[in-house]
Parts: structure tokens; sequence; C-alpha cells
């Protein structure tokens, strides 16, 4: 189980993996934090261009970064890197699937989501 | 299946001590239990809400991309390039807070608000940019309550299942361990006791056997004293003779 080392009170930032549109409108909503000395952001937009290393180290950075609390990542770019959201296991920071505009959200395939359903047993 | 006994002297004072860590075992183990209790019932509150919440967010999020669409059909494409171009501090941070269940601490997450000198988007006006920016503050105040609750259920889930691991552990090792334990001991013991008790009937006998055949002894000596003396009375030699020489 993983160690907690945050502090009471403390403040970390939300990040963002996701399309164009989902990334420009949380961006206008205020969590966008881009270090200029080191040049770090905490957001990556993905298009059809990205490669998929590049989305693997952007969810790599954010998920060992000790500033970041919450990783919102599109649930079609989840799907690209499934294989790393399976073996994550850390409470912070927490990934949150959240539905795009082109592929809507399949409660089957969040790991969390399919969770609760079966706790709750209920089947599909 | 009953677990072994641990190795120990039989003895009054380990029997008292195996007494007391039975004691123990058992107040743990129901208290364990009542923490368990508390923990679920959490969780199903958790569960519960963490559903409802996630369902609504994907509302949310459909009307706050359609207002992305919006924006952009009006003010053209380019917004995103100036929007990411302007960003500098995070306006909005998430803050981490500690919540306490029965012994467990619960991250829990809470939107927070900063006042940054750069306000991306305030220049650049525009009711649909303004329209985005509300769609998706709300969103975001959705996220973090989802993100919150989350992290609760992932920790509270692994919280659970440590705690009835150990319920269990208490309940068919430990306590069964300790209870064969401190049946061997009184066995011990009692065993003991008839073996003191067989031995000093043991004794007694002898001792019984031994009395008699001193008795007897005596009796006999006795008997030839007074023949003896007999024998003598009758002889020449009377104790009334002159013995004054």
């Amino acid at each position: 189980m993983a160690v907690q080392t945050f502090r009471d009170g403390e403040e970390r930032l939300i990040s963002i993996i996701g399309d164009e549109d989902t990334v420009t409108g949380f961006l206008l909503a205020g969590v966008g934090d881009c270090d200029r000395r080191k040049n770090m952001t905490n957001f990556l937009m993905v298009d059809k261009n990205t490669q998929l290393s590049a989305i693997e180290a952007a969810f790599k950075s954010f998920s060992t970064r000790s500033d970041i609390a919450i990783i919102l990542i599109n649930q079609h770019i989840a799907e690209d890197i499934r294989y790393l959201l399976n073996d994550y296991h850390k409470t912070i920071p927490t990934v949150l699937e959240i539905p795009s505009k082109d592929f809507g959200y399949d409660t089957n395939k969040d790991p969390v989501f399919k969770r609760v359903k079966q706790q709750l047993g209920e089947t599909d | 299946m009953s677990a072994a006994r641990y190795p120990t002297l039989p003895s009054r004072m380990t029997l008292q001590a195996f007494k007391n860590r039975l004691k123990g075992a058992q107040k743990g183990h129901s208290l364990l239990k009542k923490k368990a209790d508390a923990l679920i019932i959490r969780f199903r509150k958790l569960l519960k809400e963490l559903k409802t919440t996630k369902e609504e967010m994907m509302g949310e999020m459909k009307k706050a991309l359609f207002s992305i669409a919006e924006a952009k059909f009006t003010a053209g494409d380019n917004i995103s390039m100036a929007v990411v171009e302007s960003v500098k501090n995070a306006a909005v941070k998430a803050q981490i807070r500690n919540d306490n269940v029965a012994g467990v601490r619960l991250p829990v997450f809470r939107l927070m608000e900063f006042q940054t000198d750069d306000m991306a988007g305030i220049g650049k006006g525009g009711e649909q940019i303004r329209g985005v920016r509300v769609a998706f503050q709300r969103l975001l105040e959705l996220m973090v309550k989802i993100a919150s609750l989350q992290t609760s259920f992932v920790t509270l889930d692994n919280a659970i299942k440590v705690t009835n691991r150990r319920v269990n552990a208490l309940e068919k090792v430990v306590i069964p361990r300790i209870e064969n334990t401190i049946t061997y001991i009184i066995c011990e013991l009692d065993e003991l006791e008839r073996e003191e008790f067989f031995r000093l009937k043991k004794v007694q006998k002898v001792k019984k056997r031994n009395a008699e055949a001193d008795e007897k002894l005596r009796r006999e000596m006795g008997q030839h004293l007074l023949k003896a003396s007999n024998l003598l009375e009758d002889s020449e030699f009377s104790p009334d003779a002159d013995l004054v020489v």
C-alpha cells in the first residue's frame, strides 16, 4: 500500500492529458500551470499525431511528481495506456477518466467504475 | 482446523499469563470487528455517491464540450493555441485534507481558487469564451469531488481488506492456539497433581508398614525381656542376698 506523503491541507495541481477541446476548456478554467524555468507543464494535448511514448512519458511524469493531486485523462487516451493504468496503484495522484467529445464514455472500461459496480453487486 | 499450541512449560504462572493473553486477543478481536463494520458503512455510502456523481459528470461534460464547440464556431479555431501560450501559474488547485474514519486516514480533495495576476481569457473577452470557462469551472468542481470520492474509495477498500485479514487471523489462528495451550497446561497440572497425590499415598503406605513392623519388633523384644527376668527370679541368686562383700 502506498505511504501517504502529503501534509494535511497541502495544495496540489490538477493535471490533464486530453484532446484539444478538453485541455483548452480546463486551461480556461484555470488548472494550467507552466513553470517557465524548468519548462514543465501539467497538461498534455493529445491529437492523432501524438506519439504513444509521449503520452506514456507524460503519465509517468505526472504520476511521480509530488505537486500533482489529480490526473484527468480522456477515456480514449486512457485506453492507449491501459497497461500502465492497470499497474497503477497509488492513491495520490488519483487518475480520473473522463469522456471525450468523439468517443463517449464506457463505464465498463473505467476500472474504478467496474469495482464500484462489483461492490454494489450489480451485473451489467 | 485447530492450530497447534504454543511451546511452553506447564506451570501456574504460565497458565495465568496465557489466560491474560486470551483475554487480550478476544478484546482485540471484538474491537477490530467493530472497526471493520464502521469502515464498511462508510464504504457503502461512498459507493452510492461515487456512482451517481460520475454519472452526473458525464452529462456535464457533454455540455461543457458543446460550449467549446460553440466558442470555436464564433471565435475561430485558434483559441486553443492562444490559451496554451498564456498559461502561467495555476489559478485553481486541489487541496488535500485528511479525514479520519475509525482510525483510517482518508484523503479528501477540495477545489481552491487563487488570484493570479494572469487571468487567461479575461483579455480575450467574448461571451463564448466566458461561457466555456464557466462550464468547465462547474465541471472541475464535479471532477474534484469525484477524485476525492475515488481516493477515499480505494483507500477504504484496502483498509477493509487489511482489517478483515487481521480479524480472521485472530479468530482462526491466534485464539485457538492460545486455547489449546491453556488446555494443555491444565491437563499437565492435573497430571502432576495426580502424581503428587499418588506419591503421597505410597509414602504413607510405606510409613504405615514400617510403623507396624517396628511395633511387632518391640512387642517381641518385650516378651523376651519378660522371660529373661522370670528365669532370674527362679534361680539361686536372690535379690535379698547380702551383696555387700
